[in-house]
């Protein structure tokens, strides 16, 4: 292999900057799984009992099924006995006190960028962090209150909304889906909740930040949002984890629901431990995300950037039921090392006039395996269904793959489908070209790369495009637009 | 400006250049003819530092330095520009994005401050008309979908906004009509200054007409057989290569592209 290819490896590789562990002392239930774990979990949690009821029928749920073996990735069989399934920080704050949250908690967001402090925080930005197994503060709570809109932690919305939460849980991604969502609605611990009421705008970014400390835990979260008629909202999703040789496990749900005329936009820059340079320990990331744009002239958007994880499993999906609803999924997988990510999205098409969008870049780099799989679905009384697929892989040296499986079931003849598919590499023309003027490689390499994203990009909210440029090692100054 | 010496590079287990001399002089231009295959892009590679070429021996100094010491990119900023034979395609990457971070890291290495947008815009409108470039062209990703004589104008183009010391244009002419040609040979002449220098590599003496040589050297089988005035070319345009001492090659210069694009 040339030194070009090396060094454009090398730069694709990059060590991971957030794999640092916070010393917090911690409250953990022993390893394991059975009735009793998830009875102790709930009531740790102090969970009412329908939740509990729930948890245990997904739980019985979950031992009927199989781990899924149809996605095109690779790993040792998971003991999903030698697991810890709760762990939460021991000194916890009164919900809406950010006073006891434990100060190495705090470091540790600050040190990742996420001021837990509202006088600190990103103007615009209401955050929720979530720390292993809980949701250690969410901020700017008050501003949002005043509009009607609930922000707050899972479990905290279980106790002062359970109408809402009955409601909704399970009502897009029901506990039986798949092995992953039936573990996860088993033993999800905390996460975010969130309820933008009718005709609503939020006037800010709303986010989620998890962080995984603990070790050999699992983390299981879960976030609902629901945007009521007329309502719109833009919530971002976040996480990194400490480097660590063994593989952690983290299988979370997110479900959305847009009523009647209803927008939500959820992105997400995910960027959980890789790995090390030879594929040992990093992020098992199964995720279940689906959202239902359940009323007319809905719109649900998922914009994705994955670069962490050693492996990634998730299909952020749409369901169009409303007329004229909207589904779109745009994403940036990027696999190095021995990464491996099956991710894409699936488009269900169910109402009159309903319209979908996929734009998918998968990037490869070292061994990375990266596999776009898609599926669209056009109902039977989907009449004039219109959906738009483009799949582009690009190839940074010769030793990754890229893989594409698009999936089309069509039941209603006025559809319209067009798909465009595209894989290219990296040359070492093109880098020679770009140094030939000036550049450098890694220059060369990130203007290539931002120049492949930036479909992508412009579809996230500026703060993110901005952590995804830096994920990226990239400059979007410029290419955008 | 430029001297190279005894200079012997191979690609693989290729030997290609065998035993190049040759010195360029601030001010002067240089064409170099020959025919295909001889290694004139290999010279033009190698002296822009193309990793695949391995030099075997020999020297090449360029304003006091030595020019193999320096990364392709520390050449760029040292004022080295190459006009490619084949310019490349970069989809999704913006011409005019693409020459700005260029010219910016020129300008960096100078230790002159970053041209602002405004600048920027400027100076590409004033190098627009003068090589009457499209401003569709520019707006477009870099090559990407260009017809060949596109490539060949941005290329001209970039030349222009760069102004290189020492401009090294391989087979720049080659496809173009006879409006881009000129188009071409303005480019170059717009720079032709007494600090500055040009190698220009073609296969037809009618772009010498615009651009008028101070040398002209002929390449065969990776050595300089000849050298000499303007009228070098002249009369290799006239009897073709196989005159010439040394030259394996029998193939007349007056080939059948030739008459093609005229
Ligand atoms: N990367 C490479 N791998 C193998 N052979 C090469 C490579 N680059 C050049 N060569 C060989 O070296 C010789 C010189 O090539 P070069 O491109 O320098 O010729 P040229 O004089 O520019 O020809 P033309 O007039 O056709 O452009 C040719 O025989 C060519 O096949
Ligand atoms: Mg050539």
């Amino acid at each position: 292999m040339s030194t070009e290819t090396r060094t454009i490896e090398a730069l694709a590789t990059q060590e991971y900057k957030y794999g640092f562990e916070s010393d917090v002392e911690a409250e953990t239930i022993p390893r394991g799984l059975s009735e009793d774990v998830v009875r102790r979990i709930s009531e740790l949690k102090g969970e009412p009992e329908w939740l509990l009821e729930w948890r245990l029928k997904a739980y019985r749920t979950w031992l009927t099924l199989e781990d899924p073996d149809w996605a095109n990735i690779h790993h040792d069989p998971i003991d999903y006995q030698d697991i810890i399934y709760y762990a939460a920080p021991k000194r916890r704050p009164a919900p809406g006190s950010l006073d006891e949250v434990d100060p190495e908690v705090r470091r540790t967001f600050e040190k990742l960028g996420i001021p837990i402090e509202e006088q600190k925080a990103l103007s615009g930005v209401a955050v929720d962090a979530v720390f292993d197994s809980v949701s250690v503060a969410t901020t700017f709570r008050a501003t949002l209150e005043k509009l009607g809109i609930i922000f707050c932690s899972f479990s905290e919305a279980v106790r002062t909304h359970p109408d809402l939460v009955r409601r909704y849980l399970g009502s897009v991604v029901p506990y039986s889906d798949n092995f992953f969502a039936a573990l996860n609605s088993a033993v999800f611990s905390d996460g975010s909740f969130c309820y933008v009421p009718k005709g609503v705008h939020c006037p800010m970014e709303l986010s989620t930040y998890f962080r995984i400390n603990a070790r050999n835990t699992g983390q299981f979260e879960r976030t609902l949002i629901v945007a009521d008629e007329g309502a719109d909202v833009s919530y971002l999703e976040g996480c990194t984890a400490p480097m660590r040789d063994e593989n952690q496990l983290h299988a979370a749900v997110v479900e959305l629901v847009a009523l009647d005329r209803a927008t939500i936009k959820y992105s997400t820059v995910q960027n959980w431990y890789p790995g090390d340079k030879n594929g040992k320990g990093g992020i098992y990331n199964f995720v279940t995300k689906r959202g239902h744009c359940r009323g007319h002239d809905s719109k649900i958007t998922w914009t994705q950037v994955e670069t962490g994880s050693a492996i990634t499993w998730k299909y952020p999906s749409c369901i169009l039921q409303g007329d004229r609803s909207v589904g779109e999924f745009y994403s940036v997988a990027v696999t190095a090392n021995y990464q491996q990510a099956d991710t894409g999205t699936k488009m269900i098409h169910l109402g009159k006039d309903t319209r979908s969008t996929i734009v998918s870049k998968g990037i490869s780099a070292g061994h990375g395996q990266n596999t776009y799989r898609g599926m669209v679905k056009i109902g039977r009384h989907a009449a004039n269904a219109r959906n738009y697929s483009q799949c582009d892989s690009l190839l940074i040296g010769d030793r990754c793959g890229a893989h594409t499986f698009p999936y089309i079931e069509i039941k209603n003849t006025s559809a319209q489908m067009e798909h465009e598919a595209s894989t290219s590499k990296i040359g070492e023309d093109q880098i020679f070209y770009c140094r030939q003027r000036g550049l450098s490689t890694e220059d060369a390499v990130n203007m290539i790369v931002s120049g492949f994203c930036k479909q992508v990009f412009r579809e996230l909210p500026m703060e993110f495009a901005v952590e995804a440029q830096k994920l990226l090692g990239v400059s979007l100054e410029g290419s955008v637009g | 400006m430029l001297e190279i010496r005894n200079l012997h590079a191979r690609v693989g287990d290729k030997e290609i250049l065998k035993g190049i001399d040759l010195r360029v002089d601030a001010g002067e231009v240089h064409a170099v003819m020959g025919p295909n295959g001889s290694g004139k892009s290999t010279l033009a590679g190698v002296l822009a530092g193309r990793p695949e070429y391995v030099v075997t021996e020999g020297s090449v100094v360029y304003r006091g330095r030595n020019l193999l010491d320096l990364q392709p990119e520390e050449r760029a900023r040292e004022g080295i520009f190459l006009a490619f034979q084949y310019p490349v395609e970069i989809p999704g990457v913006n011409n005019l994005y693409f020459l700005k971070a260029a010219l910016n890291a020129v300008r960096a290495h100078r230790g002159e401050p970053e041209l602002d947008a405004i600048e920027f815009t400027a100076l590409v409108r004033s190098k627009m008309s003068l090589l009457g470039m499209d401003q569709e062209l520019l707006s477009r990703p870099v090559n990407d979908g260009f017809s060949g004589g596109e490539k060949k104008r941005n290329e001209i183009f970039q030349m222009a906004v760069l102004e290189p010391a020492l401009a090294i244009l391989d087979e720049t002419d080659s496809g173009l009509d006879i409006d881009a040609l000129k188009v071409v040979a303005g480019g170059v002449n717009a720079l032709r200054s007494p600090d500055r220098a040009a190698v220009v590599v073609t296969h037809y003496q009618r772009l010498l007409n615009y651009i008028v040589p101070d040398q002209v050297h002929v390449l065969s089988d990776g050595r300089i057989v000849r050298s000499g005035g303007r009228g070098l070319a002249l009369e290799l345009e006239e009897k073709g290569y196989g005159w010439l001492a040394g030259a394996e090659d029998n193939e007349p210069a007056r080939d059948s592209r030739l008459e093609a694009r005229a």
